[in-house]
């Protein structure tokens, strides 16, 4: 693949992410207005792999940092990483390079079962470890205090596991060159 | 794109960006080995202090871009309440408020310009080692404009999904969305390499 192309998909998939925060019209499942920006960490996992994935998250965060409003719900800038949910933030770029690598190892699987495991090993546990210790540091609790927190969000980040699996298949129906862990 | 820097220009936006950043990095640091609750509630009334410097309009905006901390001030009240350490709880909200009152106030004084700028000092040695700067700087750009297209092209499918269905547009919105990204990275590719690409850096 040319240089060109690999930070072409990099910009567009981090463009991604931040437009899938930008639409809150979607209403994933079951009717919850879940946002779609950690199903965007995810899907770039398992479409561009681990390494160009963890690029474009790491994109994502940076220019998050940089003061762009990228997250959902138009946050943004230094704060973020000052706020209870910095860990998650920080661990966008490490999740989608998990779900990468876990996709690239399950190539046995059909396309939808390895990128569903995989975004469920990469955009949900190793994004909870992360977060959850984020959570920890920033308000003084035990670990098993902080994942106490956010156990109420763990349904729904399984949920978008599913639809990556879902979507990953879909898009390699439609556009196989385009998915990594195949090509 | 709507910006997250202050709608009032304060003295300042003219302090270096790379010498706010040390500050509030310093800043920080010292706020999170602070164990006393009366050093945090000074530090905390200092951060609104700097709030309401430029006058009510900073001060309202800046405000309004902390209100989204109050669920977790809430959560850590109640539970230190209930088990009988209201100080802890007290002293991580004070915490809590300045540390990301001060991180929001770098931000708000600080042009998308200066941080680039920033950071691209701070990028320069990962030159010489060989990581391609001109490539993350054109990435970033690129970012930049395609974010609002992206966003504009997905509302359009969510609005010719709700055309044709009666039902809200779910997930399955999200493939085309993601063919129409694909699509626009090759065609982008293809401009880049028609135009020379990263080739040229070699050759100049």
């Amino acid at each position: 693949m040319t240089t060109e192309r690999s930070v072409a998909q990099i910009a567009l998939f981090t463009a991604l992410i931040a437009a899938l925060g930008l639409i809150p019209q979607l209403t994933l499942a079951f009717g919850v207005p879940i946002t779609a920006q950690s199903l965007g960490i995810m899907l770039c996992g398992t479409v561009l792999g681990a390494w160009r994935g963890f690029l474009a998250a790491a994109l994502f965060v940076g220019l998050v940092a940089l003061g762009l409003p990228l997250l959902a719900g138009g946050r943004g800038g230094l704060g973020v990483f000052a706020s209870p949910t910095a860990g998650f933030v920080l661990g966008f770029p490490f999740a989608a390079f998990v779900t990468g690598a876990v996709a690239e190892r399950l190539r046995g699987l059909a396309v939808g079962w390895s990128a569903g495991i995989a975004a469920l090993i990469g955009g949900v546990v190793v994004l909870y470890i992360f977060g959850i210790t984020g959570l920890a540091i920033m308000l003084d609790r035990s670990l098993s205090e902080a994942a106490l927190l956010v156990t109420a969000f763990l349904p729904g980040d399984a949920i978008k596991a599913v639809l990556a699996g879902l979507i990953t298949a879909a898009l390699y129906r439609a556009r196989p060159h385009a998915v990594a862990s195949r090509s | 794109m709507i910006s997250l820097t202050s709608p009032v220009k304060t003295r300042a936006h003219g302090w270096p960006a790379g010498g706010k950043l040390l500050a509030l990095c310093l800043a920080s640091v010292a706020l999170f080995a602070a164990r006393d609750v009366w050093m945090h509630l000074l530090a905390a009334l200092g951060v609104l202090g700097l709030y309401a410097l430029p006058g009510l309009v900073f001060f309202i905006y800046g405000m309004r871009r902390l209100w989204p901390l109050w669920p977790f001030a809430a959560v850590i009240l109640l539970w230190h309440v209930f088990t009988d350490a209201a100080q802890d709880g007290v002293l991580i909200c004070f915490r809590m408020l300045s540390a990301v009152g001060l991180a929001n106030l770098v931000t708000m004084t600080t042009s998308l310009a200066g941080m680039m700028a920033t950071l691209r000092r701070v990028l320069r040695p990962f030159g010489w080692l060989g990581v391609n700067l001109r490539a993350i700087e054109l990435a970033m750009a690129m970012v930049i404009r395609f974010t609002p297209v992206l966003a504009l092209k997905g509302a359009a499918l969510t609005m010719a999904w709700r055309a044709r269905s009666r039902r809200r547009a779910g997930w399955r919105v999200i493939v085309p969305f993601m063919v129409l990204a694909i699509d626009d990275a090759d065609h982008v590719a293809e401009a880049l390499r028609a135009r020379g690409g990263f080739d040229m850096d070699r050759t100049t």
